[in-house]
């Protein structure tokens, strides 16, 4: 598992940097949650990275694709984590467009990664139904009537469920709640009959969507994969999406440490600067310590995907949960060393610090992960 | 590439025909080999063992083949590693010298000095201690007080070392000693190499809280030394040591992970003592839920690790990383002690009563003794303080 990048990978790093860093620093994203933006992103900023080759990223070379891999990604990520970009990204290319990849057909594929990759189609995933994730929990009914697949339930908390043009559902054919079987990936326009769609907007200034589905009707040729047999196809996207999440946070966690240890090297009380007091510098360095942990993991977790290495799983939970609660730890820590400052809407570091709660909940907090990867250890 | 598969590959090959079966089960602590004078084999397959592993020079690796070391890169070693780690085979020589001293030597010592002194510790013939705490110099080292004196052709060597590792059966000690009085702390000192088998030097063990007696407090009373025992110029020995200590930390980790084998593993044993509920879960939700972050935060440590070598093997390293992994993988191995006492429950409370099973005392016993870890090699204090000045760049 190589977790050091190559040369291209490095060079993208540092391009995405330079680009978000002039082009969509963090003041857009309050620009964006003050506004009370009717999509929660910049539709300039997707296209700038649609023009980039962002989206493509992932993409088989078919399909416009670079080959940077899932590491390449990674790096993207990181950077959107560290610039709190707001984007279609994540659900629309790393759920979405993998769902495609992973388990369309070629004529689903043509159909729609090049408009996923020119910037002018953008999906969600709608899987949970409770305020937790536990996607084999899912309980709405896809019901095949002469021919016809009719879907009726409710999904919660879907990110970007309230701007994408398509949504990819999952929903059940066959078997009870929990069951790992009987699961069926299906493609819905976000305007068709029978979906109503009600926007939730998190603290974070990010968007998601509760959506009640009505007896909607799906033609067959929108399944993703065999019905009824979504188990693998599915897993597979979730664990990409939380090995790409877990890049988003390993680079916001690193970004507010990096400002907290440059308030230490700046702020003075006593006479001296607040970074000479050994027990703040103690703290500072547990925290690098947890840092440089979680992100073994990540990079470990990234590198998986592209060796298409069989313990994905494992290594999504392991980089998940790490980077969860190191994430947490280290954007109280940096509210704390900031003082008072640090609890004001004009400092940045509130910002993480909420990003940060959202994301742990993406995908699956840790007691999710944690009970993951025992079962999966056979414990 | 094709000659590295095909060095791993002979690699494979010469170890499954040359380690026998019984060199190829977990280590236990009793069994370890232990060079020096006064080596000793529990078995004659440990013999031979060790004797095959020293005649390729394999004991050493990756030190020059005309001091005896076994020549190989540093991706040779390390497949070396893993071929004996993937096919369990024990390791065939324990000594401080081969892992700290020997290759400060290398870096430091005159020709006459290596020659005199690695082919030794390739071949396990002496056992090196290391003389550097004092009662009153811990992790300020540098306020060490034993001195050497000048008499022209030898220093006469007087004052005590502390926690000196098996003194009373090593060989010979690597001392920072005083060499001038007036400068600096740092910059009177002087690394001194000493014969323990010298007339004045006293080795005495002490008790440590799991019963042990490996340490000692050692004694010189007018020691006289050489004066071609001196590494390094005179009074710059602090940088030797500075040297050395990187070595130490990578010890350190060495360390701890044989520890890890002798316990076992520990899903095996929460399930044994904890058991399984009808849904094949280990039956304590808290005990499990600990397990699973304990074995997380493992995983992350050994990935640590894994990613410092490819930035090693790549040359693009990041200064910070390494000075995490001996904080890290000490402090893991305590919650882990903790840990697999909690799962024990009243099993784990005492390595003096026969009730309890072999495995149980021993737990127990590493549990004491690996408070250690954290302590020695620079404190996990001293650590923080590092990463904080070093890596973090915080201001003094
Ligand atoms: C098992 C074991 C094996 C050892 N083997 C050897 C050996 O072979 N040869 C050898 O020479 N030595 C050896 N040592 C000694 C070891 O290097 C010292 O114990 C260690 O450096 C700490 O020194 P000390 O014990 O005097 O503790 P002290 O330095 O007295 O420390 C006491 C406490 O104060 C803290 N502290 C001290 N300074 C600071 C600071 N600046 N900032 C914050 N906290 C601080 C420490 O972290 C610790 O918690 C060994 C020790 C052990 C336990």
């Amino acid at each position: 598992m190589s977790m050091v990048l190559n040369e291209e990978q490095r060079l993208l790093q540092d391009t995405i940097d330079d680009f978000l860093s002039s082009n969509a620093p963090i003041e857009q994203l309050r620009h964006l949650r003050d506004s009370h933006d009717e999509k929660g992103y910049s539709i300039d900023l997707w296209q700038q990275l649609t023009d980039l080759g962002i989206p493509s990223i992932l993409m088989p070379e078919e399909f416009g694709g670079f080959g940077f891999g899932f590491k390449g990604l990674g790096a993207v990520m990181q950077q959107m984590g560290r610039n709190l970009t707001a984007s279609p990204l994540f659900s629309t290319v790393v759920l979405g467009a993998s769902t495609i990849e992973l388990g369309g057909t070629e004529s689903q594929q043509k159909a729609l990664l090049p408009s996923i990759s020119a910037g002018q189609l953008t999906l969600a995933l709608a899987v949970d139904e409770t305020h937790h994730h536990q996607p084999l929990n899912s309980a709405t009914s896809l019901l095949d009537q002469d021919g016809q697949l009719i879907i009726t339930g409710k999904k919660v908390f879907v990110l970007d469920g309230h701007s994408a043009d398509k949504l990819v559902v999952v929903a059940r054919s066959s078997g009870n709640t929990g069951d790992p079987e009987g699961l069926s990936l299906v493609l819905v326009d976000s305007d068709a009959a029978g979906v109503q769609i009600d926007r939730t907007k998190y603290m974070d200034g990010r968007n998601a969507a509760n959506i009640i589905f009505n007896n909607v009707l799906v033609s067959h040729d929108q399944v993703i994969g065999d019905l009824g047999k979504a188990r693998t196809i599915l897993q597979k996207v979730l664990d990409r999406g939380v090995i790409a999440m877990s890049a988003e946070m390993l680079g916001g966690c690193q970004e507010v440490f990096d400002r907290t240890l440059q308030y230490l090297c700046d702020r003075e009380q006593f006479g001296v600067k607040i970074g000479t007091f050994q027990a703040l510098q103690h703290r500072a360095a547990l925290m690098f310590c947890q840092i440089e942990r979680s992100k073994s993991a990540v990079l470990s977790a990234l590198a998986s995907i592209d060796e298409n290495s069989s313990d994905s799983s494992l290594q999504a939970s392991l980089a998940k949960t790490l980077i969860n609660d190191c994430y947490q730890h280290v954007s109280n820590e940096a509210i704390q060393m900031h003082g008072g400052m640090g609890i004001t809407d004009e400092l940045d570091i509130g910002l993480f610090l909420k990003r940060a709660r959202v994301s742990m909940q993406i995908l699956g907090d840790s007691d999710f992960h944690k009970n993951r990867y025992a079962e999966l250890n056979g414990y | 590439m094709e000659t590295i598969e095909k060095f791993r590959l002979d690699t494979r090959d010469w170890l499954i025909a040359n380690c026998p079966e019984s060199q190829r089960q977990p280590i236990i602590k009793d069994q370890q080999i232990w060079g020096g004078r006064r080596r000793s084999f529990y078995c004659e397959d440990a013999k031979l063992w060790f004797e095959r592993m020293r005649d390729r020079g394999w004991t050493a690796p990756s030190w020059p083949t005309q001091y005896g070391g076994g020549g190989m890169s540093s991706e040779q070693a390390k497949i070396l590693d893993q071929e004996m780690k993937a096919l369990g085979c024990r390791p065939a020589l324990y000594d401080i010298g081969l892992w700290m001293f020997g290759p400060a030597l290398l870096e430091y010592g005159t020709e006459e000095q290596k020659q005199e002194h690695i082919p030794k510790i390739v071949r396990g013939e002496i056992r090196w201690a290391q003389g550097y705490s004092e009662p009153s110099a811990g992790s300020d080292l540098a306020s060490l007080k034993t001195r050497a004196e000048d008499k022209g052709d030898h220093f006469l060597v007087n004052g005590t070392k502390m926690w000196t590792t098996q003194g009373d059966k090593s060989d010979w000690i690597f001392c920072l000693v005083r060499t001038d009085n007036d400068a600096p702390k740092q910059q009177g000192i002087s690394f001194l190499l000493i014969d323990m088998a010298t007339e004045g030097v006293l080795a005495r063990p002490m008790e440590l809280i799991n019963g042990d007696l490996e340490f000692c407090q050692t004694f010189f009373d007018d020691v006289k030394v050489p004066k071609n025992n001196l590494v390094g110029k005179l009074n710059e020995g602090w940088s030797v040591a500075k040297a050395l200590l990187k070595y130490e930390r990578n010890m350190m980790s060495i360390m701890s992970s044989i520890v890890e084998k002798e316990e076992g593993d520990i899903v095996a044993i929460a399930k044994h003592y904890v058991g399984l509920d009808s849904s094949g879960k280990l039956a304590n939700n808290s005990l499990r839920s600990q397990l699973t972050e304990h074995l997380m935060r493992a995983q992350g440590d050994a990935l640590n690790a894994l990613r410092l070598y490819q930035q090693h093997k790549s040359g693009v390293v990041d200064g910070g990383l390494g000075l995490t992994l001996k904080y890290l993988s000490t402090s893991e191995q305590q919650h882990k002690d903790e840990l697999l006492l909690a799962i024990m429950g009243n099993r784990g409370l005492s390595w003096h009563d026969p009730i309890f099973s072999k495995s149980e005392k021993k737990t127990v016993k590493n549990w004491a003794y690996n408070k250690a870890h954290t302590i020695a090699g620079g404190t996990s204090e001293i650590q923080l303080n590092i990463i904080a000045k070093k890596a973090l760049q915080l201001p003094s």
